[in-house]
């Protein structure tokens, strides 16, 4: 049974009240919390590391798997690796997420690679959001890792968000894409107090009109620091866009760093890197409306991560 | 009511934009126009707190709200239509009308107020406030957001900016609706005659300062002459006068 804190790191994570319908698997201080199955969807342990395998049957449709994490023991370091077999021409939505909840002094950390493999044609919708909470001194770490294999065809559509209280994380995805595949990748975040994130995408375009979406909206605050590195090569026909979006304020730092790699004529690569305060006539419009100046400001972050 | 009284304002380079502006507006319909680079934007910026006035003093139904904050004086009831709106990424067109009403306003609500700056509110309710936006749209969104409000000083800054040629009927019959609903003054920065047309009291304001005011009907001939007549105007509007009285 899942106490009232798990519960609360599981509505936050997955936006689940109860158990979710259809497959899911549940990972609750680093031991198996529940599991479902369906006929087309299987969950299986891995037997040489920690870790499930996800098998999704070729044509699968309106289905979806649930996997969240949670941890609420202070000092617990947890490492899994999960791999995800979606097979040819299946549509699919996979919801991930991990919630710290650490009150104690030791530092509590998730570490979760995730590797995806997308037959031809398969389409993924894959959402995955972090949130820390706690009043401990222990530090609130995540690392995810999330590795994606895209075959002909194929589409893939990732969001990820990180909106308060982890301390630590980096974020490394990368892809590579077959002919026709394309990715989509919306990546939100803000930090705030002494947090740091580093976010780092590499894709390799490989297949002739295969494309690469990578968005990426962040807000800073306090002294926290951000970095955004992104690399995108593109070594056949194809077209590739990266956006790293921001909003810097009080003591923040944000570092953007695109790298853009042309092997092909046909390689139509672009990155857009914009970084800057919030906008004084943004202010001055909510306020003209009645709003403080606090209030706009909020209003304006809130609008800006939705 | 609102008062101005010597009310002036120097940027932080000491350039002054306005000098000296003495106006009290009593006349629920009131239009200020004049030339480009007069002041007119200005003078709304100062009265919705927007710029600090350097000189003077500004009061809205005799209370000095010259020193009031932004928000203090949206809270008193002073709304802006800017005559270039801003433009948020993320937030919606119903999340602004929402903030303008001050109040959680139902998609119904919401809705109607698009619907009377003739937008299809089931098309626009849920679009971001962003580049996407035409500028008529972005237009429009603005001053139903000052609907939304139904304050007591309603200023709108050139609304027709944008507008087609079709639309503008109907913003004139958004203004003459809003004029029998409200109780409040509705200020509008215009360069229409068509806009002037409907106004009770038109203010001319030039190189900073007020350069006429006066009744409409006895400005607005005096404006459309002067176009074509250059400086006959002042002659031929004391003759008017001359012969009514
Ligand atoms: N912040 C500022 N700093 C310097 N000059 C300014 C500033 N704001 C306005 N001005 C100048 O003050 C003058 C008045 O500007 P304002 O925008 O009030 O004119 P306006 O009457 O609204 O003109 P338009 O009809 O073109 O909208 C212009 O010459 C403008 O360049
Ligand atoms: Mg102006």
């Amino acid at each position: 049974m899942m106490d009232a804190i798990e519960k609360k790191l599981l509505k936050e994570v997955a936006d689940l009240d109860a158990l979710p319908v259809g497959a899911y698997n549940i990972r609750a201080n680093g031991q198996p919390g529940g599991r479902h199955t369906t006929a087309n969807i299987d969950i299986t342990t891995k037997a040489d590391k920690p870790g499930i395998d996800i098998h999704i049957k070729p044509g699968t449709v309106n289905e979806s798997v649930h996997i969240p994490v949670i941890l609420s023991q202070t000092g617990l370091k947890d490492l899994v690796y999960n791999d995800f077999y979606i097979g040819e021409n299946a549509d699919v939505t996979i919801i991930a997420g991990c919630g710290i909840h650490n009150c104690g002094g030791a530092d509590a950390q998730h570490d979760g690679i995730h590797t995806f493999y997308l037959a031809k044609n398969a389409k993924l919708r894959y959402v995955e959001k972090h949130y820390g909470e706690g009043e401990g001194r222990g530090k609130r770490l995540m690392n995810p890792t999330t590795i994606v294999h895209l075959a002909e065809g194929a589409h893939m559509e990732m969001e990820t968000t990180q909106i308060a209280g982890i301390d630590d994380t980096l974020r490394k995805t990368s892809g590579d894409l077959a002919a026709g595949a394309s990715l989509v990748v919306h990546d939100k975040i803000m930090t705030t107090g002494n947090q740091h994130a580093i976010a780092d995408f590499a894709v390799d375009l490989n297949g002739d009109g295969c494309s690469a979406n990578v968005i990426s909206r962040s807000v800073a605050k306090d002294k926290s620091q951000q970095e955004f590195i992104s690399r995108l090569n593109g070594n056949c026909a194809c077209a590739g866009h990266t956006e790293c979006d921001a909003i810097i304020m009080d003591h923040a730092c944000v570092l953007a760093s695109p790298q853009l790699t042309a092997n092909n004529v046909d390689a139509s690569l672009i990155h857009e890197a914009a970084i800057g305060k919030i906008a004084g006539e943004q202010l001055v419009k909510l306020m003209t409306l009645g709003l403080t100046e606090k209030q706009a400001e909020d209003q304006i972050v809130n609008g800006f991560l939705k | 009511m609102l008062e101005l009284k010597h009310v002036g304002f120097e940027t932080e380079g000491n350039k002054e934009i306005l000098h000296d502006v003495n106006l009290t507006i009593n006349d629920r319909f009131v239009a200020i126009t004049g030339p480009n680079g007069g002041g007119k934007s200005t003078l709304a910026k100062v009265i919705a707190g927007i710029y600090t006035p350097t000189a003077g003093q500004i009061l809205l139904d005799g209370v000095d709200i010259t020193n009031l904050s932004i928000t203090e004086r949206a809270n008193l009831g002073v709304s802006y239509a800017f005559q270039q709106p801003v433009r948020f990424k993320g937030l919606q067109v119903h999340d602004l009308l929402g903030l303008a009403a001050g109040k959680d306003t139902t998609v119904n609500e919401a809705c109607n107020y698009l619907s009377e700056v003739g937008l299809c509110a089931r098309d626009y309710i849920d679009r971001e406030i962003d580049a996407s936006l035409s500028g008529g749209e972005l237009k429009r969104i603005e001053i139903a957001m000052v609907l939304a409000r139904a304050t007591k000083l309603s200023i709108f800054d050139e609304p027709e900016a944008g507008i087609d040629l079709w639309s503008f009927q109907n913003l004139i019959r958004v203004f003459e609706k809003m004029y029998e609903r409200t109780r409040g003054t509705i200020l509008i920065i215009s360069h229409q005659e068509r806009i002037l047309n409907i106004a009770d009291t038109i203010v001319v304001i030039k190189g900073g300062q007020v350069d006429k005011v006066g009744p409409r009907a006895q400005l607005l001939p005096c404006l459309l002459g002067s176009a074509d007549a250059g400086g006959a105007c002042s002659v031929l509007a004391d003759k008017v006068e001359g012969v009514r009285g």
